[in-house]
């Protein structure tokens, strides 16, 4: 498809699209949104990107294969899960730190971010591997 | 110590692979350290074990399951280990020479340390289900050493076999073992050691005892479960040497020796542990005398030598044990060596038939030695090993009554026919075809003749020198088995008496059996057995491939619209069955109290969905499926989920995309259908919607657990640090489900992404036959 609006709109909304979705991936905590909400959101603008430019570029700009995301997602939700072994708490048991970030507020992180993270990459993954195979069959 | 020394064996397991590249063809000598170093460790245990030391350890694994991981390593433990280790080591260095570069050997390496780990485990747990993982774990290795050479159907089929009857017989045992942790209300053997009293008198009994002995039968390869010893032959000569002949197939006798102080004692031990080896120590020879393949020979003589063994737990005296202890230690001396001196003479020779052999004295000078002590062993002749063994097995028989006797002398026999067969006479007689063996013979590599040379040595220096096993070994495996402190004092030779002379008389006709083998070959030959579990086995395993080919052909037709009726349906099916029992009852109030933006929502998405049925296009339908998908997460909004409607949208908009890439490569649209088909699609869809209608509707109304809503909402924030509920459930609350869901979600991926790569392949391979272009599937 060469449709010059779809390439220009696409160009812009791919950038924001991602923010977005990172936005999401981040406020999910506490605000509606959470991992894959976010995933889906970064896949969608993937597709549109792949299909105003084909696949091949959209893998170019991507830089990293769907399938490692995919990897990397699970690793990820995996060890978040089993990092809390080290401290004698069952799998999977939430932690958390506070960090104080000064004037800025404080901040908490806990292993479920790393969770969300992980989904977040996973859904990508996954949607990414599904749409690029679809878009390069036959 | 003891378990450092299991999971050490299980690191070099896995270190075999890459240590082998960098070790090359020296690899055999490399891998053989660890074990070497454990048969001197388990060595320097036995001064400390006369003395009555027993090393033990135990770590706790789980509190509620009663699960430790229990090790001990009292005299019987260790008369297993040092043939587990010291075996293993020779079998590593040969190994290395029988295979040489050609095979993928860090593979090999890998299954034959991890089995041997497994193997050590089996006889140092102290915990019956320690013992049961470590038990299936042998099976497990063992039948990827027997598939060793997958491209091989035979082989394939052999180390199915094996693993399928070991591996169920497995399973029966754990059944056993269950019963008796519950009847002596310990899992820990040597504390049930002491509560055999209790476990003979329940009325468990007897069934504790037929469960543990199909186990142990299986593994060790007794009547009617002996067939699959013979057919494991398939595997390389070094797996069999080690598990088929010196360590695995033992440990059932190990069980059973484990085990006699707290089940046996009684009728039935004596009469079903005794006498089913009794008749595999006699069938065993007997099926042999058909035999031609060396192999062969020798796996039937160890069905028989493992029936002699497990004859002397059942008989169970003194004497009795005694007995299966050296002759447990000489046959694995002696078979450990024949079974090597086959794989040499196979190796060299290239073939490993007794009729084709002969001569083989002058060209393979050290094999022939190690070879010829250790048939003198099995025969046992006196001085050697084998002998001394088989006197104590004559004795302990002669105790217990003429028909012991007489089938050990019968078995016995058998095994010196063997013995000349496989042992000497490929060495010393002329052959009747040496010019026109495959391959021209001569020395086996040095890596390949130090084992049999060792282990017949040892078969003749234990055997002139038994002094220095009985205190430091024999005793303490006694002791473990009886329970009390034994006094053992072993002496070569015993005096002229009557157990001697049956001996000699036992060598003599095992001579003139020899000297008539053509025709007991004959004879032999004559004798088919038609039925037995090895048919039932083929039999079976025929019947349940029919079963799977006949129900994937009724269920896996490749019809999507039939298995998308199918699974509708069972839905509905099984719902409407939940309904019609619920029956009524009090249905929620209906209230219609609805805005009039609500209902215009609901009239678009109905509106939607009729368009998506009548639509003539495949592209409008789609836009009206994600009409319709749009107003039902409006309607999420509406009514306060704005993380389930920001999900729905997205994923409506991307389902679009996904069916726009899919229909670009479907036909034109048209339809094929009949209108009886339509309609009864028709029907189906109806029914099925107004029956999740009801169905929500019903559910609303009722509630069989308390709602745990609440919980969420009150402890979301002070136990999980969010305030968004719906997020904190998935990736907190629920963190186990989202696991599973987001693996599910990969493997779903992959499955779409394998098949629709597997038709581009497809397509390019053909397109670059036509075209020769060349062109990637992957850059259109």
């Amino acid at each position: 498809m060469t449709s010059l609006i779809l390439r220009t709109m696409v160009r812009l909304l791919l950038p924001l699209l991602l923010l977005f979705s990172v936005f999401l991936l981040l406020r999910g905590h506490n605000e509606p949104g959470g991992g894959f909400v976010g995933g889906l959101m970064a896949a969608t603008g993937f597709a549109l990107f792949s299909i105003a430019f084909g696949s091949s570029t959209a893998r170019r700009i991507l830089q990293i294969d769907p399938l490692v995301l995919i990897g990397v997602g699970l690793l990820l939700a995996l060890s978040s899960g089993l990092m809390t072994l080290l401290l004698e708490q069952p799998f999977l048991t939430g932690v958390w730190y506070k960090l104080s970030l000064g004037a800025l507020g404080k901040l908490e992180l806990g292993t479920p971010l790393f969770f969300d993270i992980g989904v977040y990459l996973t859904v990508w993954g996954v949607t990414l591997t599904i749409i690029f195979a679809l878009e390069e069959v036959g | 110590m003891i378990i450092f020394s299991v999971l050490a064996v299980f690191g070099l397991a896995f270190l075999a692979p890459p240590l082998c590249r960098l070790t090359k063809e020296k690899s055999g000598w490399w891998l053989a350290i660890l074990p070497l170093a454990l048969t001197v460790y388990f060595l320097s245990l036995l001064p400390g074990l006369a003395r009555g030391q027993i090393q033990s350890i135990s770590y706790l694994w789980s509190q509620e399951l009663g699960l430790t991981f229990a090790f001990r390593a009292d005299g019987l433990s260790l008369a297993f280990a040092l043939l587990i280790s010291g075996i293993g080591a020779l079998v590593a260095v040969y190994a290395g020479g029988y295979f040489g570069t050609k095979v993928p050997i860090g593979r090999f390496y890998l299954w034959l340390f991890f089995f041997m780990a497994s193997m050590l485990g089996v006889v140092f747990a102290d915990h019956l289900i320690l013992l049961f993982i470590f038990w299936e774990l042998t099976s497990l290795s063992s039948f990827m050493l027997i598939g060793f050479e997958h491209d091989r159907e035979e082989a394939r089929a052999a180390a199915i076999q094996a693993l399928l009857v070991t591996g169920s017989g497995g399973l029966v045992m754990l059944a056993g073992f269950v019963l008796l942790g519950q009847v002596g209300q310990t899992w820990e053997l040597s504390t049930l050691f002491l509560r055999g009293e209790g476990v003979r008198a329940s009325p468990l009994y007897l069934a504790i005892v037929i469960l543990i002995l199909i186990g142990a039968f299986t593994k060790s390869a007794q009547f009617p479960f002996h067939f699959w010893l013979p057919n494991a032959m398939q595997a390389p000569t070094p797996v069999s040497t080690y598990l088929h002949a010196a360590t695995m197939v033992k440990a059932g006798v190990y069980l059973l020796a484990r085990l006699s102080p707290v089940l046996g004692g009684s009728p039935i031990w004596l009469w079903a542990v005794g006498g089913i080896g009794a008749v595999t120590m006699v069938l065993g020879g007997v099926l042999a005398l058909s035999q031609t393949d060396m192999k062969r020979l020798l796996a039937y003589s160890t069905i028989s030598a493992l029936g002699s063994l497990v004859m002397a737990i059942g008989i169970g005296s003194e004497t009795a044990l005694k007995a299966m202890v050296l002759f447990l230690l000489a046959h694995g001396l002696y078979k450990g060596t024949l079974f090597l001196v086959t794989g040499s003479v196979d190796h060299e020779c290239g073939t490993r038939d007794v009729r084709e052999l002969g001569g083989l004295g002058r060209l393979m000078p050290y094999t022939a030695l190690g070879s010829t002590l250790a048939a003198l062993s099995m025969a046992g002749v006196p001085l050697f090993f084998g002998f001394l063994a088989k006197e104590y097995l004559y004795e302990a028989s002669y105790k217990a009554g003429a028909l012991w006797l007489i089938l050990a002398v019968l078995g016995a026999l058998l095994n010196v026919w063997i013995a000349l067969r496989v042992g000497i006479a490929p060495f010393w007689l002329a052959g009747s075809k040496e010019a026109e063996l495959p391959k021209k013979p001569h020395e086996a590599p040095w890596s390949m003749t130090v084992g049999p040379l060792i282990l017949g040595g040892l078969s003749l220096g234990l055997g002139a020198y038994p002094q220095i096993l009985s205190s430091v070994l024999v005793s303490p495996a006694l002791s473990a088995m009886a329970g009390k402190a034994v006094e053992v004092k072993l002496k070569a030779w015993h005096g002229i008496n009557d157990i001697l002379l049956l001996s000699l008389l036992t060598l003599g006709l095992g001579v003139v059996a020899f000297a008539i083998r053509n025709d007991l070959q004959r004879i032999a030959e004559q004798w088919t057995v038609p039925w037995g579990l090895d048919t039932l086995y083929r039999r079976s395993i025929d019947g349940l491939f029919r079963l799977a080919s006949f129900q994937t052909r009724l269920l896996q037709h490749g019809y999507l619209r039939y298995y998308l009726i199918t699974i509708v349906v069972a839905v509905v099916g099984i719902t409407a069955g939940g309904l019609i029992r619920w029956g009524g009852g009090a249905l929620p109030h209906l209230s219609l109290d609805l805005r009039f933006y609500e209902l215009g929502i609901a009239i678009i998405i109905v509106l939607a969905g009729g368009m998506a049925i009548l639509s003539r296009s495949r592209l409008g339908a789609v836009a009206a499926l994600g009409v319709a998908g749009y107003g039902v997460a409006s309607i999420y909004l509406l009514f306060g989920a704005p993380d389930l409607a920001m999900t729905q949208f997205l994923i409506e908009s991307l389902t679009v995309i996904l069916f726009v890439l899919a229909f670009y490569h479907l036909p034109n649209f048209a339809q094929l259908t009949p209108r009886r088909e339509r309609l009864r699609d028709v029907i189906i869809a109806i029914v099925t919607g107004c029956l999740m209608t009801i169905f929500v509707f019903v559910a609303s109304g009722i509630q069989i657990h308390p709602s745990i809503s609440q919980f969420f909402v009150e402890n979301a924030l002070p136990l999980a640090h969010g305030r968004n509920i719906v997020n904190v459930i998935l990736v907190d609350f629920r963190g186990l489900d989202t696991l599973g869901e987001i693996t599910v979600l990969a493997i779903a991926g992959l499955g779409v992404f394998a098949l629709l790569k597997l038709r581009i392949d497809q397509r390019s391979a053909r397109a670059g036959k036509t075209t020769q272009t060349g062109r990637k599937g992957g850059d259109q």
